[in-house]
């Protein structure tokens, strides 16, 4: 081989690496500028939207079903200005999406803000939600919404109000009457008591308590619930503010309270292949005695097919006392449910004129048509059956509420707590391997 | 014909638009998302440049290890039981069944035709534990023996989510290990065995050697598609319980798409990438070696 030929190759070589390198740079830099957004809604797909597009989690029927309702009646000029349209995705998959819309500033007029409250802080950041407080106050109703909700929201959301109470939930334990009455038991006053409960309906042949492991939180709500009662109310948001760790032995007495539970069957067989509806369907069927859920359940209750035990069969008490603790049973937990909001850039006068009726309509209509308590004000008290009563009341009366486990914590922590729960409650997992994973998590974040 | 390929305005007319459209849908992308790995952020939030702090991550992060373990053990195994199943199926269809062998090869080589989520729906209810037993702790009933959570129990899930994989694979590396063994000549195995060598010695020295070609296809296949696993185990546990079931693939989407941490899911994708080569490379040289030695 030649020399020259050896030198015309490497320079060639060299050319094509210095070409390479200069592309990686480019595409590099082109696949970052997506997220380089200033916010002033100048991109494509933003400011003058043809419809009122809103893109929600396949799960949730509830709200498109009422928006699809506002829009036939009350909302009706409104949605001739601009129609409704619903696109669904599955809840799992709602993040990705929200994340490569957001970067090409293409998210919808309204959309699900993803499924933890980082994510929706995220979106803040970057400018794409629209501030509520401000619009309210502009449309000149404001006062349509519940200060409760705007609460809880301001205190999910870094103190902003930029998603909408569609629903507004409260939790804490459903108990079938029929149950305790055949079993002598009162309802629980202290967790001691409720794992009384639980043993008494085991040994009677009664699944005691019915939870999805496949879905996770409704296990980690009761780590939280215990923790919030023993520790008190701010017991998480120490965790958040990195003033204590899930490592700490308060903190993993709560995870070892649900754990036990667990180890002595009371939540049945296979509890991690146990899903959302199989677990409504187990307590509704009158095959276990006790369900850890939200308000949002009363849905499922109203529902002739799914409840063969009937409403009135449906008792309602609070996350109870844990002895000596620093929490109360009167500090509820609550939620505004998969938070729904409208994009800042997409917003316009027709928009307004969507969300003016939605706060004007919603709160009654819901009432009216699901049973589902929102955090809009209804114009007026329609009769509400019982549990509905219930749960109104029990919004009316609550003094102080409190979060839910991963409410503050970020994407991979609250994915890392919700896998792990059921291997906790299985005995695969100990409790201190547990809040450890989910410390890493946050750790991590 | 020389003349004309001789000509390098030939060849790149007839080479250019195949090697751009190449570049625009396989480079690009690789190297857009290599590039990825020195950054951290995502769509939302931008991109700022981390250096190699994305690398130094892998190596300290528990889950990276469990997965890279999980990732290793079941690409290993299912290799050695898909392409140890799919040899020893060939060699039923060319020496025992041989003309008759069309009827067993189509049946054992539909679940290959299968939608990946139907099977794991399939599997999910044969192991199923609740709310309603499946066949397959129906049967450890009927044999005295208490139900298992296979679900539950990260063991239990691993070795069901081998099984599924074999069933579904095994048909596939049957027929492309088939398509080798006809390939070779009926006379010289004739002549080996008029000259007295055992059933063992011909596929010892015969059968092997000449289906090596193949065979390290299979292998190349299969470490490769075994590494790179994500639907089925996405379908069947979805990674748990807990993570025990997580292999790389799986843990890289959710680290760039769930956590949108874009950066630390492309340095995740090039340490897999890396692994697919090394194996292919291992696999390569050592089958050479095989095939000199026989």
């Amino acid at each position: 081989m030649k020399i020259s030929s050896i030198g015309g190759r490497r320079r060639a070589a060299m050319k094509w690496t210095g070409v390479g390198t200069a592309a990686l740079l480019v595409l590099t830099a082109c696949g970052g500028s997506g997220g380089d957004s200033d916010g002033d809604g100048s991109a494509s797909g933003g400011g003058n939207p043809s419809e009122f597009s809103f893109l929600v989690n396949a799960e949730n029927t509830t709200i498109p079903d009422e928006l699809t309702t506002l829009s036939e009646d009350q909302c009706k000029a409104a949605n001739d200005d601009l129609p409704l349209k619903v696109e669904t995705v599955p809840q799992t998959q709602l993040d990705q999406k929200l994340q490569l819309l957001a970067g090409q500033d293409a998210l919808p007029v309204s959309f699900a803000a993803g499924n933890t409250p980082a994510l929706t802080a995220t979106l803040d950041e970057d400018g794409q939600l629209l501030d509520f407080e401000k619009t309210f106050d502009d449309l000149g109703v404001l006062d349509k919404i519940s200060p409760a909700a705007i609460s809880t929201i301001k205190s999910l959301y870094g103190g902003k109000f930029n998603v909408l109470p569609y629903q507004y939930n409260i939790e804490g334990f459903w108990y079938n009457k029929q149950i305790f009455a055949d079993n002598g038991l009162d309802i629980p006053a202290t967790w001691d008591d409720l794992v009384a409960a639980a043993e008494k309906l085991d040994g009677a042949g009664v699944q005691p308590l019915s939870a999805s492991g496949e879905q996770g939180w409704p296990l980690t709500r009761l780590i939280s619930g215990y923790i919030f009662r023993e520790l008190g109310p701010d017991a998480l948001q120490k965790v958040a503010d990195g003033d204590a760790k899930l490592t700490d032995p308060d903190y993993v007495s709560g995870a070892q309270a649900v754990a036990d539970l667990g180890a002595k069957g009371y939540f049945g067989d296979g509890v991690g292949s146990i899903d959302y509806d199989t677990a409504i369907n187990t307590f509704l069927s009158g095959d276990a005695g006790i369900l850890y859920m939200g308000s949002w359940v009363l849905g499922s209750f109203a529902d002739d097919s799914l409840n063969k035990i009937g409403n009135d069969n449906i008792g309602f008490f609070p996350f109870p006392d844990v002895e000596g603790g620093a929490g109360s049973s009167t500090q509820t937990p609550s939620n505004v449910g998969l938070p729904m909001t409208f994009s800042a850039h997409q917003y316009n006068d027709k928009v307004g004129a969507w969300l003016k009726c939605i706060a004007e309509n919603y709160g009654q209509a819901s009432l009216e048509d699901q049973n589902s308590i929102s955090g809009f004000v209804p114009a007026t008290q329609p009769d509400l059956d019982p549990l509905t009563q219930l749960v109104q009341d029990q919004v009316e009366n609550t003094k102080e509420s409190v979060l839910w486990f991963e409410a503050l914590f970020g994407s991979k922590a609250t994915t890392v707590s919700q896998t792990n729960a059921a291997p906790l409650v299985s005995g695969s997992t100990s409790a201190e391997d547990f809040m450890s994973k989910v410390q890493d998590a946050l750790d991590s974040e | 014909m020389e003349r004309v390929l001789g000509d390098k305005k030939t060849i790149l007319v007839l080479l250019g638009p195949a090697l751009i459209v190449y570049t625009v849908v396989m480079l690009a992308p690789v190297v857009i998302s290599m590039g990825y790995a020195f950054f951290d952020g995502n769509a939302i939030t931008g991109f700022t440049w981390t250096g190699t702090d994305n690398f130094q991550r892998l190596f300290d992060d528990p889950d990276v290890r469990s997965s890279l373990w999980f990732t290793l053990k079941y690409g290993l195994i299912l290799t050695v039981l898909q392409v140890g199943l799919g040899y020893g199926l060939a060699l039923l269809y060319v020496f025992v069944l041989q003309r008759g062998s069309a009827l067993v090869r189509t049946l054992i080589f539909f679940p290959v035709v299968l939608p990946t989520v139907a099977v794991a729906l399939l599997f999910q209810k044969l192991f199923e534990i609740a709310p309603q037993e499946g066949p397959v702790n129906a049967f450890l009933g009927v044999l005295g023996g208490s139900p298992i959570d296979f679900f539950g129990d990260g063991g239990h899930a691993f070795w069901v989510v081998i099984l599924m994989d074999l069933w579904r694979s095994a048909g596939f590396y049957g027929v492309l290990l088939y398509a080798g063994l006809v390939d070779v000549p009926e006379e010289m195995l004739e002549s080996a065995r008029l000259e007295g060598a055992s059933t063992y010695r011909l596929v010892r020295h015969m059968i092997i050697p000449l289906s090596m070609p193949v065979l390290l296809s299979a292998l190349i296949f299969s470490i490769n598609g075994t590494l790179k696993v994500f639907d089925s185990i996405v379908a069947l546990t979805n990674g748990g319980p807990g993570n025990e079931t997580t292999p790389l693939t799986l843990y890289m989407f959710q680290t760039s798409f769930s956590y949108g941490d874009y950066g630390y899911g492309a340095s995740i994708a090039l340490m897999l990438t890396v692994l697919c080569l090394l194996f292919t490379v291992f696999i390569f040289r050592s089958a050479r070696r095989d095939v000199t030695e026989a």
